[in-house]
């Protein structure tokens, strides 16, 4: 269930910080991870996130920038909870530091101890809200008038919203965020086709008020009979919520409740696997002529409605490796050529629906090829749709309810971007005849 | 509130004779001074320079008010209390004057740091505190100290035991708080799993309702532990399971994706409860899309999920049956994850997905990633193997890829042609010529291996087979004994299917093996055809050219009962290695204090070895694997376990499988071959000769050899001890765990004591079949303990099928 002991090492292995949890392994182990590492790099084999060393330790680790996270065992321990409780402390750390990487734990190594102390207990993980936290555990304690003491929120029911919190204007913003996630083989068939949506909160809210939210959510309206009114209601997949949503209550009735975090946080989360069609499609022709020079010819379109607008798009076409000399001619936007990424992007401030621009690239290629098998990585898509949803999710009422009853007043935003979103190429098309570009 | 402000440099001194400065600036008049100080003390520690010398400079400045401070002196003796165990008693006065503090945090920040000093010195002091941490009006002070408890009996069962610690504990699982009942729920499950009778949590009727109760209350970690015991309970009836099942539902819906991975372990473990189909199906289909979303989550979590999901399709495969498309690899998924989904796409892959599988596949043969094209390359042959309908789409796909030349992988794709070969043998034997334009390009072991095998098994179709086996043996010495091995069968099988021409090469080839080779593996399969093919020629094509059993696919890849085990253990380590929970971790440390716990708990206490076997691992030394070893490689050649050899999967694609040789059933075999060599070892009394049990290297100087035997109708263990230590030996004992047939000790242990050095004794136990029954994987595997003076020993038996029959 446990890990034994965390280290906190520099990408050599260098240990910058540790914290022995049950002194059950001598920390001296850790000299066996790097090996472990480079072993499996050596011989071609993947490292994984998991490794064991043949006396039976355990490494489980996670890599941030230029650190290895990195937990330690004997046991057969929760694999799924040690690599969580290290992402969480990822995300602990660059709350406290913004950035999480080998200065910032140099500079920071007293409080960094005393957050692996509170975090966890014998190797348990305990309390990993880094808004709780905050309130007991800060650099600044010796401003504090008195020794802070354990919030409430630790061990309450409600354990990650502290108590007195006061607002002079109540307000809540909630952020629709729909990321589309996109595969598309290169005969233009949708291999697969995923929305991820997230339901982001900003709260500022006075108390313990209780929210209640209401999506058009289609199980809901099928249960109680009623019509979702105007527009369609929306089917979620699988829908996953912020330890504050009352979990028990949405399995019964479907209604989201809970006594929201204070600030920011997501709520909730959402899966959808309906067909989409494609909100920007791209269609590509590759010309090799003799292997000399390659030619692109890429058509984009956007395929949503014509009042709503793509904003910020990136169009990203991979190159061979060696190519030079590049050349574009594009209809709308600005080209570039990205040799870091061996790519050409195409950038368009603003994409309008319905619409369709083309964009042609033109490279040399040295007449010596690289013995290399081609790598092909297909066409990725950056994009942001706003006041827009795939699914059609909406928000059709939050209300907040607090004993003071104070009003609040809720703002809604809608928006929709890419996920991993990759069409892949298809074969260069061979000709030996000259083409002007 | 972000801390980002950078204090001053505190790694940055490095004078000479530091520690004599830090030592006086530790007692510097100025706390401001001291406090510096001590964070320098800390950044020392933390770079790996040693300060234990400070220890008793740093302790006088744990009583403070500055909780920081107290803080940084507490980390300090964390890490150099067991350096400097006689100082420790310095601090005891602060730590239990702290846990009488004001201040919960205080309070519960002395209680969780003395339980990490780990020094025995200490423990009579904390034992009050620590009863009263447990009865403290502050949760936040009681969870602390529950954890404590289990930290307590990590150092001494004994005395967490005797002062009642555990009782209150449980009783702690009725607290009003959740974060306690998670927590003490931690603590009683770490204890129950070192504590030999695992009696100290059990979940029964009245715990469940209060796990349920606070389940819904405490934090995702704390949920994570009661999901975790909820595992552990046996639900009466299917409407119970049901019940259960229903209240652990909508943890599916948590963000925290441990707690979706535990609620998803609970429930497969209750579904085994669960009569009613409605139930059941309306469960399994609320399991699928969570499991999806895993997928959403970090890589690394994703690894783990992938690994559960493999296990989980293995037992319901209908799970996921409409979802391959969210297994089909992106291109910026890290290399673990892709081969892990590579698995689960052949684990969903059907007659109604193959053709879009097999797109898929051909697209992943394209990547860079040479490990991952060859598995892509290799799952195409995998997919023509189990699903007979696309083998005809499956063997194009491969013949295109070999079009490509790219040598990775043509190599890949003869290994698993190979292998449609064996399952569809006579059906593709047309594109024989296309593989063997590819001869020269050839460089892996496998390959040429499999390519050979080719040769050999259709050399009467194959024209010019005679010259491409001569093109390999040119180089014969140079090869690798897997390609060696497979020239000389595929020889063999030649001269057998077209005599003629093939008898120079056959005599050629085994006088070079017989005479010029090293390798005593080939020179041996080199002797044995010979002999064969000299002595009679018929029996030697029957022999050789026997019928091969069909190849199965590989869907499985553990063994049933293995995976019910690791069922039980989803998002643990075990489930991610598919390796079984006792095999994994344990050390010599922990055998010391499973004895003392033994001692403790009872006089014949009852030992549950499959738990602590992995503990043994160091004791016995190798662990199970070896055991088994010992078994299998010892004088009993005709122990039951050999009887039954694995299924053989396409996956094993090592020289045993293509051999014709280990193709034959033994009856075929034994007349023009005796393996000799194994002459039984012990009287003609014992139906199964004496194997060895202990050897003196890995039981303290204990030997024991043993055999299971009938007399009279009766069933005996009977057991040769020697000693060969220095001293005597007394005090033997011996118990079995539960097994398939429920052997047990019909009597005590009567080994005449004491056993003097050098001495041998002969003892014969006689046994009962009235014990408790536990199926045994496999199932005439027997566990047992035996006890001397000097240590717990635990070993693996097996007891052969026709003398249990006999008995029953």
């Amino acid at each position: 269930m446990v890990a034994s002991a965390l280290f906190i090492l520099d990408l050599k292995g260098k240990v910058l910080i540790s914290r022995n949890y049950r002194g059950d392994i001598p920390m001296s182990a850790v000299e066996k991870f790097m090996p472990l590492i480079l072993e499996a790099e050596e011989e071609e084999q993947t490292p994984t996130p998991i490794m064991s060393t043949e006396d039976g330790i355990h490494f489980l680790y996670v890599k941030h920038n230029n650190l290895y996270l990195l937990a330690m065992t004997r046991k057969n321990s929760n694999a799924a909870t040690i690599l969580l409780f290290l992402h969480k402390l990822i995300e602990v750390f660059t709350e406290y530091f913004k950035e999480l990487e080998e200065e910032s734990i140099r500079d920071n190594f007293v409080i960094i101890y005393e957050l692996l102390d509170e975090m966890m207990d014998f190797g348990y993980p305990q309390t990993t809200e880094p808004k709780i936290l905050q309130e007991y555990i800060t650099q600044e304690s010796y401003k504090l008038e008195s020794q802070p003491r354990p919030p409430m929120a630790v061990t309450n029911a409600v354990s990650w919203r502290p108590e007195g919190i006061k607002y002079r204007k109540n307000e809540v913003f909630l952020d629709v965020v729909e990321s589309v996630n996109l595969l598309v083989n290169a005969n233009g068939n949708v291999l697969r086709s995923e929305i991820l949506g997230a339901i982001k909160m900003k709260c500022y809210l006075s108390g313990m008020p209780d929210v209640r939210l209401g999506l058009n959510d289609k199980v809901l309206f099928e249960s109680t009979g009623r019509t979702p009114g105007k527009g369609k209601a929306v089917e979620m997949e699988d829908v996953k919520f912020h330890q504050c949503v009352r979990l028990a209550r949405f399995e019964s009735d479907r209604t989201i409740s809970f006594i929201p975090p204070d600030g920011e946080f997501e709520l909730m989360s959402y899966r959808l696997n309906t067909q989409v069609k494609p909100l920007i499609w791209c269609e590509a022709v590759i010309e090799s002529h003799s292997g000399s020079r390659v030619e692109y010819m890429i058509k984009a379109k956007a395929q949503f409605k014509r009042r709503s607008s793509a904003n910020n798009v990136e169009i990203i076409v991979p190159v061979p490796e060696d190519a030079d000399t590049p050349k574009f001619k594009s209809t709308v936007g600005s080209v570039s050529y990205a040799p870091e990424k061996n790519a050409a992007v195409w950038k368009i401030k603003q994409f309008p629906g319905g619409k369709e621009f083309m964009m042609r690239a033109h490279f040399g290629l040295p007449s010596v090829k690289s013995e290399d098998p081609d790598k092909r990585p297909p066409i990725s898509v950056k994009f942001e749709i706003p006041y827009f949803t795939v699914s059609g999710i909406q928000v059709r009422y939050l209300k907040v309810v607090d004993k003071s009853g104070y009003q609040a007043f809720p703002w809604v935003r809608y928006i929709t971007q890419n996920g991993d979103y990759f069409m892949r190429l298809p074969e260069p098309v061979k000709t030996s005849k000259l083409g002007a570009i | 509130m972000a801390a980002a402000v950078r204090g001053p440099k505190f790694f940055s001194t490095t004078k000479k004779g530091e520690n004599f400065e830090l030592k006086a600036d530790l007692n510097s008049e100025y706390r401001e001074k001291r406090k510096e100080t001590v964070k320098k003390v800390i950044a020392n520690m933390t770079i790996g320079k040693d300060v234990s010398s400070l220890f008793a400079d740093v302790v006088k400045n744990m009583q403070t008010e500055d909780l920081e401070l107290k803080k940084l002196v507490y980390l300090y003796l964390i890490n150099y209390a067991r350096t400097q165990p006689e100082l420790v008693i310095l601090a005891v006065n602060t730590f239990v004057k702290d846990t009488d503090d004001v201040n919960p945090l205080i309070r519960a920040l002395a209680i969780r740091t003395m339980g990490m000093l780990r020094v025995e010195k200490i423990i009579d002091y904390l034992l009050e505190p620590l009863k009263k941490g447990l009865k403290d009006e502050d949760p936040y002070v009681r969870k602390t100290a529950a954890l404590c408890v289990a930290k307590l009996y990590d150092l001494s069962p004994m005395i967490a035991i005797d002062n009642g610690l555990i009782t209150i504990v449980q009783d702690m699982l009725s607290d009003r708080n959740p974060m306690v009942i998670a927590n003490a729920v931690a603590a009683l499950a770490e204890i129950s799993e070192a504590s030999v009778r695992r009696d100290v949590f059990v979940v029964n009727r009245s715990i469940l309702t209060k796990l349920l109760a606070a389940l819904n209350e405490c934090t995702e970690w704390g949920q994570i532990c009661i999901l975790n015991s909820l595992a552990s309970y046996r639900p009466h009836d299917t409407r119970e399971a049901g019940d259960i099942a229903e209240r652990v539902l909508p943890r599916l819906q948590h963000a925290n994706a441990s707690v979706v991975l535990s609620a998803v372990r609970v429930l497969m473990i209750y579904l085994e409860f669960i009569t009613n189909d409605e139930l059941l199906k309306q469960i399994t289909r609320k399991m699928a899309p969570p499991l999806v979303t895993l997928l959403s989550s970090e890589p690394e979590i994703q690894y783990v999920a992938l690994r559960n999901i493999n296990l989980i399709l293995q037992k319901r495969a209908d799970v996921l049956n409409q979802e391959i498309r969210v297994f089909f690899i992106k291109y910026n998924d890290p290399p673990y994850v892709k081969l892990e989904k590579l698995e689960v796409i052949i684990k969903l892959c059907s007659d109604k997905n193959v053709d879009q599988v097999l797109s898929e596949l051909r697209e992943y043969a394209n990547e860079v990633d040479v490990d991952f094209v060859r598995k892509s390359v290799g799952a195409i042959g995998r997919c023509a193997v189990k699903i007979e309908s696309a083998s005809e789409k499956c063997v194009n796909a491969l013949l295109d890829l070999i079009k490509t030349k790219v040598s990775h992988v043509v190599q890949e794709a003869i290994v698993v042609i190979k292998d449609i070969f064996r399952k569809y043998p006579n059906r593709y034997e047309g594109i024989i010529p296309a593989l063997c334009e590819n001869l020269d390009t050839l460089d892996e072991p496998e390959a040429k291996a499999s390519l050979i095998w080719i040769v050999g098994e259709y050399a009467d179709r194959i024209d010019n087979a005679t010259e491409l086996l001569e093109f390999f043996l040119e180089g014969f010495k140079d090869e690798t004994s897997m390609v060696q091995l497979q020239l000389i069968s595929a020889s063999v099988k030649l001269f057998l299917k077209k005599p003629g021409a093939a008898q120079e090469i056959v005599q050629r080839i085994l006088t070079t093996a017989t005479q010029g080779c090293d390798n005593p593996d080939i020179r041996d399969r080199a002797y044995i055809y010979w002999r064969l093919l000299s002595s009679n020629p018929q029996t030697a094509k029957a022999v050789v050219l026997a019928e091969k059993p069909p190849i199965e696919a590989d869907t499985a890849t553990v063994s049933e009962s293995l995976l019910d085990e690791l069922l039980h253990n989803i998002g643990s380590l075990a489930s991610v290695y598919h390796k079984s929970p006792s095999l994994l971790g344990g050390t010599s440390v922990e055998i010391g204090r499973t004895r003392e716990v033994l001692d403790l708990e009872g006089e014949e206490p009852e030992v549950d070895a499959r738990t602590v076997a992995a503990q043994v691992n160091a004791v016995v030394g190798g662990g199970i694997d070896n055991l088994l070893d010992l078994d299998f490689g010892g004088p009993s050649a005709g122990s039951p376990a050999v009887a039954t050899p694995p299924p053989m999967r396409t996956q094993t694609s090592a020289i045993d499988d293509l051999l014709g040789l280990t193709d034959l059933s033994p009856s075929t075999s034994t007349p023009t071959y005796q393996p000799g060599g194994f002459e039984p070892m012990v009287g003609a009394t014992s139906t199964t000769p004496k194997v060895s049990f202990l050897t003196s290297a890995n039981a303290k100087g204990l030997d024991v050899q043993g055999a299971f035997t009938r007399r009279n109708g009766d069933l005996y263990l009977e057991l040769s001890f020697a000693n060969r230590t220095s001293g005597p030996m007394t005090e033997f004992a011996i118990q079995f765990n539960t097994n398939t047939y429920g052997i047990t000790p019909a009597a005590s242990l009567q080994v005449p004591e004491p056993l003097a050095p050098n001495q041998s004794a002969d003892v014969l136990l006689r046994l009962s079949t009235s014990g408790g029954v536990q199926k045994m994987d496999p199932p005439n595997l027997i566990q047992i303990a035996l006890k001397n003076n000097l240590g717990i020993y635990y070993f693996n038996a097996f007891i052969a099928e026709d003398i249990v029959g006999n008995h029953r």
